[in-house]
This record gives C-alpha cells, structure tokens and sequence, in this order.
C-alpha cells in the first residue's frame, strides 16, 4: 500500500512541547495505520504513536511537521492529525 | 475498548507533595481516562513510603487490565514490591513496577494507557526513558 502523506504549519507558541506532544500520540494512537513524523520532508521518521519519541522530536514554531501514513484508515489519521496541528493543539 | 479498561498508574513517592505534583501533571496532561492513585508519606505523615497506603493505592487505581506503578527512591520500590506481594495472588501477575523515572513515566505510562494499550506496552514505554 502506497503511504499517506501531509504535513502542516506549527502555529501554536510552544510548537511540539510537552502535551502537544501527549494529544499528538494519543490522537495517533486511535487509528490503526502506522503513522510517522519527521521535520524535514525526508526524514528522520518517528513514530507519531510513541509518546517518548515524540517528545524527543522538540519541533518549536514555525517548523514544518510531515506525516506519513500506511493502512487503511491512514488518509482520516493524517487528516485528522493535521487538523490537530492547525488547531494548535487546543491550547490557546 | 472502553475506558474503564485502560491500565491504571500508581505514583509512589516519599513525599505526598512530590506525588499529589506528579498526579496533577499527569491529570493536566493526559486526562481522566486513566485510572490513578498518587500516595506519598510514612504512616506518621513524614518522608517515607508505607505498605499499607500503596496497597491502596493499588485497589484505588485497579483496573482489570492491570496497574503499573512509578516509584522514586529505594524504599519505595521495596515497599511497592512487599505491596504488590501482599495483593490477591489473581491480581499479583497484572501489577508491575516499572524502572522509570517518576514523573516522567508516569505521564508517558499514563499517555500509553490512554490509548487502550496492554500493561506490557506501558510498562515499555515508561521505561523507554531510560534508553539512551
């Protein structure tokens, strides 16, 4: 299956902090594809379902998130993910 | 699977501040769907952990799924462990202390346990901090 790709503006203050980054897993989690994320087009990826990865990932605003996805349910997961992302996270 | 299902955290620390702090990260961060319990302090209300308190703690937080639990220092794990010897031997096997830092993986057990995962993977991820 060919991947599922996106990517969306950190627009919110703190970028991929802390809980951003716990409501990007949890969301991630509640799809069933395997969803990456990277800060550059090409990598490296990590896990979007791995609360400890994520953090490690320190994205701040104004950088650019890609995500990649495969399954079945991959086009409504990035879809979904990004709208998180444009949302800023819920937090202001 | 519904949330009454997801793994609950059990926060021991020796001082009732240091748990009651991390629980309300964890609350803030991650949310209600998690079962939790933070219980810190000796049976006199000073720095210490007590076996008793942990043990309910550990029924506070139950979940069929399982509970782990995050520890500080020394004696806190020892009396966790002597707590989770105590426990009905059915629930024994689904109790774990997990080799993490407290805070830390509290909120990142607890951010694995939202998303329904199994005691294994939560355990696991708390414990992915201590990798590299």
């Amino acid at each position: 299956m060919q991947d599922v790709k996106a990517h969306a503006l950190l627009i919110n203050e703190v970028g991929l902090h802390a809980r951003p980054s716990v409501k990007l897993t949890q969301l991630a989690k509640r799809f069933a594809a395997t969803i990456e994320i990277a800060i550059a087009a090409d990598g490296p990826w990590t896990d979007a379902k791995s609360p400890v990865k994520i953090m490690r990932v320190k994205a701040a605003k104004g950088e650019t998130l890609y995500m990649r996805a495969n399954g079945t349910d991959a086009e409504e997961a990035l879809r979904a993910l990004a709208d998180l992302v444009n949302r800023k996270f819920d937090e202001e | 699977m519904g949330e009454q299902k997801n793994v609950g955290i059990v926060i021991v620390s020796h001082s009732a501040k240091v748990a009651e702090g991390a629980a309300d990260m964890v609350r803030q961060m991650v949310g209600d769907s998690v079962p939790l319990a933070a219980v810190g302090g000796n049976a006199d209300g000073g720095l210490g952990t007590d076996v008793g308190a942990i043990m309910g703690a550990i029924d506070k937080a139950w979940s069929e799924s399982g509970v782990a639990i995050l520890v500080d220092l020394g004696g806190a794990e020892t009396n966790s462990e002597m707590a989770v010897e105590m426990m009905p031997e059915e629930r024994r096997e689904r109790i774990v202390i997990c080799n993490a830092p407290l805070v830390e993986g509290a909120v990142m057990a607890a951010t694995e346990a939202s998303g329904g995962s199994p005691l294994d993977a939560v355990r696991a991820t708390a414990e992915e901090l201590m990798a590299n």
